[in-house]
């Protein structure tokens, strides 16, 4: 019995803390986390609710795995209709707080409605309670998690808690835990300050136990560590290097977007590489990296804890900013730097601190300043709007930029709306380098093609992590295609939809899938899990996770017309690199992929699909 | 060599031992006057609460265990000692003869000077014998008065309510364990006691104690309603061992005057354990401290110093773990602080709702007796930041902002880990 | 030659395998709560260690055990607590210097590390060997080790 079978009901509107059984039903069709979460979320929510009323439900969920020596078995996810898009979100976070929410006997929570006033959750095993949280309201996420440890004498409990970002309602704002892990993407950080949730605090000391075999389990995720020790990617360059191994390779293959995607080859990529955050500054001799560090029960450690250089302009004057933080990522490192122009590693690092510390994404935050960069090249937004110059490469803008968006203060207001509604603002929508209203992680689809397809038919909006075909097209896993072409590419989406899926759903990491198929998979849920998980079960249940979401935005009233990239993607080609001259063909790919997926011309999922899936 | 160790308790049993290990040949004989092979009183509570035998009691666990090291047991009370003859006088007028003598003698709980203290259904609970006749009387529902909430009190408490007996305690402190916990902490055990059923009057005492009927009727100072009770327990301290002594040369104070090689005034003759007042690891001065873990250490400084090897205590530190009815609480050192001006700097962290509290005490940089409930995770390394006198530098500051933060800082200090 | 866990922080990554492996050795499941190994996490300096009974010859919580429920494993030389017979009083968990003798309220007696019988599951588990079951001469607890003397009150020459 890898779940445990309860679920804590919050309404956040009555202060009240109920459990209730989870529907085992849906257990067998949906496994956890994603699927199942998102399986409550779209049978009690109305899909045209508007994402920051109190009609709108959060669910932080687990899966099976959580909470288990399965590697990578830490992960937790927030579900909810996101804030920036309007879509169906679901944002996945490593560090510890899953697993303790998981020990101590839940394996969801289900907010609903809005407190009347700033409250925390606080959990121990089965007692669960609304606290006040004025105290914390206006506090900073690292703050938060400080005040609420040393308020209950603990430094064990876990915290998930949204910094200023998401009382101020950027529409980007994260759920932050553990410091420096997040549920990042599409503004569900913004939709928890909506229900004035502040913070959920967990100590959990039940453990999990009663899997189904525990023995068969222990020797299969024995043998799945196995599988990720030996691989290249999981078991030697996440490790070392982190996911910023990746800004060499993607810059050599003209994928990485630069200034807005004016570019596909970043000139400064080498100098916020994995690479530079290893070599000793100038300044102080010491490296930029401390540590690499893991999440819960993950034996890869891809995570990155690095210093700032004490001098650097960004922190000079703020030894609270000395200390050892997370990052960088590589998402991020892009983000702030290659989309703005700027290689100042030192100044992503600031940056991307302060995203963590007041729960915001850096990638959609990067990359809005990035469109921001070019309008006011363009001359649109003029110096005193901004109330600073910002070109594209201006380190300076960016970090005060991170500042004033955090805090809300004069034009981070209008950052913190995302590309989309500021590009729109002032008149050029098709600057957004968005879909669904959520900006681009850091692979230019003209240079990988299936990223295009990818990115226009993600549930959540633009994102990388539903269907990584980085894995295949740039790194050969499971089998190598061409970055260049589109052929082939609907099924390849289509396969990494549905896998993702499953991963999503089991409380793992979706890393592991650089090592690890289904086929790795399969096992460790069989062995945990009560039911007979076979590879056809999963797969189908990948499916129709799928599908359940498509249907969710399609009633939300996303149509086939925002399954489609920016113009700038369709029209303007790269300038240099492997792909030079190629522009991204979503064109041609969609039709393809709505047929392999058993959709009509439309995107609407046929009769038949929805019913071979149970939907 | 004949070592004579008077008293068999943990610290007797201990030196013994001790004193096996480091002389394989000397004779060792271990005298005590219960009809008991030793044992432990800090397992009396776990007795009474019927979670274990007598035999659970027992010191060592294995019959054979002190023929196999060659201690010799002799029941015997010893009534004089003579440390110019070298000899020990017992009761039926045998003699001993010694090389060295441990006196391991404890101490006995005493009895308040108050009317009807003599009453039959009037008990201390101190030995197995007193724990005997407790359990027969503190039946399920039985009315159980107790006198004093000490430390000792609170653990028989603990025992008593197990047992389902109905429990009022008076104590005349302003708290409970006033001589082991700081005012917050001892006021928030006493909520918790009451939350649980335990009826406690503070700064209070009993008068006088009359039989009527089946019932004792305990009067109360200040004219407070009288109490009635089927049973009393009397917990209100104890004194060392020391009576046989008179006129035996060796330097009293409150108890046994030791050196730090716990030695007495008179050459040949160590004493250790409850009877002593021995140097105190902040105080500098002769204090009491009846506590098992100063005892059993105290027992092998002797020991080492009996078989000639210089060896020194650092001090006698008070140490302290209770459970009241769930509620587990701590104390260390010199708790309630040091002053200012000798550098003195505390905190104190309060969560009442949920009996959650923590104080730390420092002397400059070093981390002197701190105070807690609620914890269980890693409270040795407190003991282990006192007892080194270790210099927490900057760690200090950090702790006086969370106090939460001493495992981080016990290893980033101590044990250099960061 | 007995062997002892060897710790090297430096490598450790925080996954908290060894705290899994632990409880699940002992317990059956997989409990933080009840790991006799824990892992402290340095925020400020980005370190990780991991931290656990050194089975030190001092030995303080079996010399205080009331009760003689803490023993010695004459195989693997680790000191054991007997649930059978402990009572529950707590008082090793104050005495241990080291803060590696801890209460369990669920069972109402102590846990520490008893080093699994010889084979460690911490050591097993733990992917990046920051945890290794060595030659004692090897462990470097040295360090440790001297620490623990100068907690000694007793059995320590003066001269
Ligand atoms: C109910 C109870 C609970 C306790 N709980 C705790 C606790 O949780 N933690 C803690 O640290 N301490 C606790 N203690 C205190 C602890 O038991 C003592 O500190 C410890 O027993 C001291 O050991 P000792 O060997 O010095 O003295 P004792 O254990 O008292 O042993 C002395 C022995 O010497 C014998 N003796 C005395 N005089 C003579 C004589 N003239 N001739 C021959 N024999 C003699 C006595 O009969 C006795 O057997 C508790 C005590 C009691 C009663
Ligand atoms: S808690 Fe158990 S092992 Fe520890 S000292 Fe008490 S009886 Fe002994």
């Amino acid at each position: 019995m890898a779940w445990t079978r309860k679920i804590l009901r919050v309404d956040l509107s009555k202060g009240t803390c109920k459990a209730e059984p989870l529907n085992m039903e849906w257990a067998q069709l949906y496994l956890g986390q994603r699927g199942l979460a998102t399986k409550y979320f779209v049978s009690e929510v109305d899909p045209k609710v508007d994402p920051l009323s109190p009609a709108n439900k959060l669910i932080m969920t687990t899966g099976p795995l959580t909470g288990t020596p399965a590697s990578t078995g830490g992960r937790y996810s927030v579900v909810t209709k996101g804030a920036l898009t309007g879509a169906i979100a679901c944002s996945n976070s490593g560090g510890y707080f899953g697993a303790e929410l998981k020990f101590a006997g839940w394996d969801m929570i289900i907010f609903e409605g809005k407190s009347p006033k700033p409250v925390y959750l606080w959990i121990e095993n089965d007692k669960a309670e609304l606290r006040d949280a004025a105290h914390l309201w206006g506090k900073t996420t690292w703050q938060t998690e400080e005040t609420i440890k040393k308020a209950h004498q603990d430094p064990q409990i876990r915290i998930s808690s949204i910094g200023r970002a998401g009382e101020n309602g950027v529409l980007y704002a994260c759920v932050v835990n553990d410091l420096h892990r997040a549920a990042g993407r599409s503004g569900v950080g913004t939709v928890m300050g909506s229900k004035n949730l502040k913070a959920v605090a967990v100590r959990g000391t039940l453990g999990v136990g009663n899997l189904k075999d525990p023995k068969a389990f222990m020797a299969a995720a024995a043998a799945g560590k196995k599988v990720l020790a030996g691989n290249a990617v999981t078991g030697q360059g996440l490790p070392t290097y982190g996911t910023q191994v990746l800004m060499n390779v993607i810059n050599e293959m003209g994928a990485l977007p630069t200034r807005n995607h004016r570019d596909v080859q970043f000139e400064d990529a080498r100098k916020i590489s994995a690479e530079a955050m290893r070599e000793k500054r100038p300044t102080d001799g010491k490296t930029h990296l401390v540590a690499n560090s893991a999440c819960f029960g993950c034996t890869i450690a891809c995570g990155r804890i690095s210093k700032i250089d004490e001098t650097h302009f960004s922190v000079v004057n703020k030894p609270e900013y000395w200390g050892a933080n997370g990052g960088l990522e590589y998402e991020a490192a892009w983000a702030l730097g290659a989309a703005n122009g700027v290689g100042d590693l030192e100044a992503l690092q600031y940056a991307n601190l302060i995203c963590n510390e007041d729960g915001f994404d850096p990638i959609s935050f990067g990359a809005t300043v990035g469109a921001a960069m070019e309008l006011f090249e363009l001359g649109i937004i003029k110096k005193e709007q901004i109330g600073m110059d910002a070109p594209f490469g201006s380190a300076k803008a960016l970090c005060e930029l991170a500042r004033m968006t955090a805090v809300g203060e004069g034009f981070g207001k209008e950052l913190g709306m995302g590309s989309a509604r500021l590009c729109a603002k002032y008149g050029k929508p098709e600057l957004s380098m968005s879909v669904k209203g959520q900006e681009f992680p850091a692979y230019d689809s003209r240079g990988i093609q299936g990223m295009g397809l990818t990115y226009a038919t993600s549930n959540r909006g633009a994102c990388h992590l539903r269907s990584y075909t980085v894995a295949s097209e740039v790194l050969g896993i499971p089998v190598k295609t061409d970055p260049l072409v589109t052929e082939g590419k609907a099924d390849l989406v289509k396969a990494f939809q549905d896998a993702t899926a499953v991963f999503d759903s089991a409380g793992i990491c979706i890393f592991t899938s650089f090592a690890w198929s289904l086929a790795d998979v399969q096992p460790q849920l069989d062995a945990a899990c009560e039911g007979n998980w076979t590879m056809e079960k999963l797969g189908e249940v990948g499916e129709r996770i799928w599908n359940m979401e498509r249907q969710f935005n399609l009633a939300a009233g996303f149509t086939a017309k925002d399954d489609d990239l920016p113009p700038r993607l369709k029209t303007e080609p790269a300038k240099t690199g492997p792909a030079k001259g190629l522009v991204n063909g979503i064109d041609k790919m969609r039709p393809e992929y709505y047929k392999t997926r058993g959709w009509d011309a439309q995107g609407v999922p046929s009769k038949e699909t929805l019913k071979r899936l149970g939907l | 060599m004949r070592h004579l160790i008077i008293g068999n308790g943990p610290t007797g049993l201990v030196a013994a031992e001790t004193l096996r290990r480091l002389q394989p040949q000397a004779d060792i004989v271990l005298i005590g006057d219960e009809a008991e092979p030793p044992y432990s009183r800090m397992a009396i509570p776990y007795f009474l609460q019927g979670g274990i035998g007598v035999d659970g009691t027992y010191l060592r666990k294995s019959p054979d265990h002190y023929a196999k090291r060659r201690i010799q047991l002799l029941q015997a009370r010893v009534s004089w000692v003579d440390p110019v003859k070298k000899v020990i006088e017992l009761a039926d007028g045998k003699r001993e003869r010694y090389d060295k003598l441990l006196i391991a003698t404890g101490s006995h709980p005493v009895r308040p000077d108050v009317p009807g203290m003599d009453l039959p259904n009037v008990h201390t609970c101190w030995t197995l014998d007193d724990a005997r006749a407790i359990a027969a009387k503190a039946k399920p529902g039985a009315r159980v008065l107790q006198l004093g909430a000490g430390f000792i009190g609170c653990i028989i408490m603990e025992a008593l309510a197990a047992r389902g007996a109905k429990l009022t305690i008076v104590e005349m402190g302003d708290r409970m364990v006033p001589r082991m916990m700081t005012e917050k902490a001892g006021g928030m055990i006493k909520h918790w006691v009451e939350r649980k059923g335990v009826s406690v009057h503070v700064n209070e005492a009993i008068t006088a104690i009359e039989q009527q009927g089946d019932a004792l009727v305990a009067k109360v100072s200040r004219g407070g309603t009288p109490i009635v009770a089927d049973l009393v327990i009397c917990a209100a301290g104890v004194r060392p061992n020391i009576g046989f002594l008179a006129g035996s040369g060796i330097e009293i104070g409150r108890g046994i005057r030791v050196d730090n090689h716990m030695q007495t005034s008179v050459a040949d003759v160590y004493a250790a354990g409850d009877v002593v007042e021995a140097i105190g690891f902040h105080s500098g001065q002769p204090e009491l401290n009846a506590i098992q873990p100063n005892a059993v250490d105290q027992a092998r400084v002797a020991a080492h110093n009996m078989a000639g090897e210089a060896t020194v205590s650092q001090g006698s530190l008070a140490i302290n773990v209770l459970d009241t009815l769930g509620l587990i609480s701590s104390s260390f050192g010199q708790w309630w602080g040091a002053k200012k001006e000798e550098g003195g700097t505390g905190v104190e962290l309060v969560d009442e709702g949920n009996f959650r509290y923590l104080s730390l005490q420092f002397q400059d940089d070093v981390l002197i007796g701190a105070t807690s409930l609620g914890w269980t995770e890693h409270v040795g390394v407190l003991r282990g930041l006192i007892q080194t006198r270790t210099r927490l530098g900057a760690w200090k500051d950090r702790l006086l902002a969370d106090p939460t933060g001493f495992m981080a800082a016990y290893l980033g200090s101590a044990q250099k880990a960061a | 030659m007995q062997k002892s866990l060897h710790i090297d922080a430096s490598k450790c990554t925080g996954c908290l395998q060894c705290e899994m492996a632990c409880s699940y050795e002992n317990y059956g499941v997989f409990n933080l709560a009840k790991s006799r190994i824990k892992v402290f996490n340095f925020e400020h300096e980005g370190r990780k260690v991991p931290y656990t009974c050194t089975q030190c010859a001092e030995a303080w919580c079996m010399n205080a055990c009331p009760v003689d429920a803490i023993a010695i494993n004459a195989a693997t030389g680790a000191k054991v607590v007997n649930e059978a017979v402990c009572v529950g009083c707590k008082v090793c968990t104050i005495a241990c210097p080291f803060g590696t003798v801890n209460y369990v309220a669920d069972t109402g007696k102590v846990q520490k590390c008893d080093l699994c019988d010889g084979h460690p599951a911490c050591a097993e588990a733990c992917p990046t060997a920051a945890i290794t079951f060595v030659d004692s001469d090897w462990t470097g607890l040295d360090k440790m080790r001297a620490w623990a003397g100068k907690t000694d009150t007793a059995a320590r020459a003066s001269a």
